[in-house]
């Protein structure tokens, strides 16, 4: 198979042994655990940005949400200003480096070869826009249920993850060509 | 001094956030070093061509789960301060049924889509987009949504709490589900093998 034409010029090399990093994201979320008392996350901080991005484009309609407006936070600081923004902002930091590092960056549309990519970005969007009212619903999303509560056995967060992986392969053979 | 270091009061807010900006490099770093960035890479597990996810999401539970287990045990990190999201069995369910479907359909889940913007990918940056719509889309939704968002509520509970367990009871019986788990997927992965196992397609 083809590889993508890197920014690097390099080839791109062989991914990690899934076990391996396994254990590396293992460590991560255990020294979350030790050091901060809380786990990984991602959905959250995407709930603080588009309340912070509602509260600028229309002033006052976050407040009077009962969902979003504790994303808001109580004025005294930034919206943004949150532990989940700044881990994501790390995250979106540290693929970056190991991007680089392992000549895999590639300004592309990843799809198969049977699909546009109109049609892949328009299915990129209305996944993502399925998975937060996913992630809102569950309080979480697969970092900070299925990760996160599955190292601690939280018991929602592993029926989430079953869920996860039920939702998926129920689609899956549906959305076929749009990967393989 | 007991873990967790920042509820103990070892450092402040503002110092937490450099802590959150190290630890999501390290997050970011093992979900691009995995393949996690490539949403064909991940969506292989859906067609069984490649079940790197399951492999990197239950090494990675099993292995903050057994430390958890055995610093709390050694008297080093108390569990108690550690936050455990509380459950609600209704959304947590169908959340669940949704963000699989949207995974399947996106080709990223929030934190990989972040991790496939950073390395290049359009779709990534796409989707992540789409999950900010979502979000909106949602938050209008809450009046018609907040009786499935609050309903099952059982409160902090854990496995070995709903099981009648006791927790090392529990945390092996993970181990050994993961394990078994491991060579199930060996064996499917020689059934419907990928070409060019392993590396970036």
């Amino acid at each position: 198979m083809n590889m993508p034409p890197t920014t690097s010029g390099r080839a791109a090399q062989p991914y990690m042994n899934p076990y391996v990093a396994g254990i590396g994201l293992g460590l991560v979320l255990l020294s979350a655990f030790v050091v901060m008392g809380r786990g990984l996350g991602a959905s959250g901080a995407f709930s603080n940005t588009a309340a912070w991005a509602l509260n600028a484009v229309a002033p006052g309609a976050v407040e009077g949400n009962e969902f979003l407006g504790p994303y808001l936070g109580d004025g005294s600081a930034h919206p943004l200003k949150t532990w989940l923004v700044f881990e994501v902002m790390g995250l979106f930091i540290g693929a970056f480096i190991s991007g680089v590092l392992a000549g895999r960056t590639a300004v592309m549309v990843e799809k198969g070869p049977r699909v546009s990519g109109a049609v892949r970005l328009g299915l990129a969007f209305g996944g993502g826009m399925l998975m937060a009212i996913g992630a809102d619903l569950a309080r979480g999303c697969t970092s900070g249920q299925a990760l996160t509560g599955g190292a601690l056995l939280n018991a929602g967060s592993w029926a989430f993850m079953m869920c996860v992986f039920a939702g998926a392969y129920a689609v899956a053979w549906f959305v076929r060509k749009e990967w393989i | 001094m007991t873990a967790p270091l920042y509820t103990s009061g070892l450092f402040g807010e503002e110092a937490s956030l450099l802590v959150a900006v190290l630890i999501g490099i390290g997050f970011g770093f093992f979900l691009e070093r995995a393949g996690f960035g490539s949403a064909r890479k991940l969506v292989a597990q859906f067609y069984l061509t490649d079940l790197a996810v399951f492999k990197v999401m239950f090494t990675a539970i099993v292995t903050a789960m057994v430390g958890v287990a055995l610093l709390s045990s050694a008297g080093l990190l108390d569990l108690s301060e550690v936050y455990l999201a509380p459950t609600y069995w209704t959304p947590q369910i169908v959340g669940g049924l949704l963000l699989g479907a949207g995974f399947a359909i996106g080709g990223y889940c929030p934190g990989t889509s972040i991790a496939a913007f950073a390395t290049g990918r359009i779709d990534g940056m796409v989707c992540a987009l789409g999950i900010i719509t979502g979000t909106l889309t949602f938050a209008g939704l809450f009046p018609w949504l907040q009786a499935l968002y609050l309903a099952g509520s059982a409160g902090e509970l854990t496995l070995p709490q709903l099981l009648h367990l006791p927790y090392g009871v529990a945390v092996s019986g993970v181990v050994a589900m993961a394990l078994g788990g491991f060579y199930g997927a060996s064996l499917i992965e020689r059934r419907f093998g990928a070409r060019g196992q392993g590396n970036p397609q």
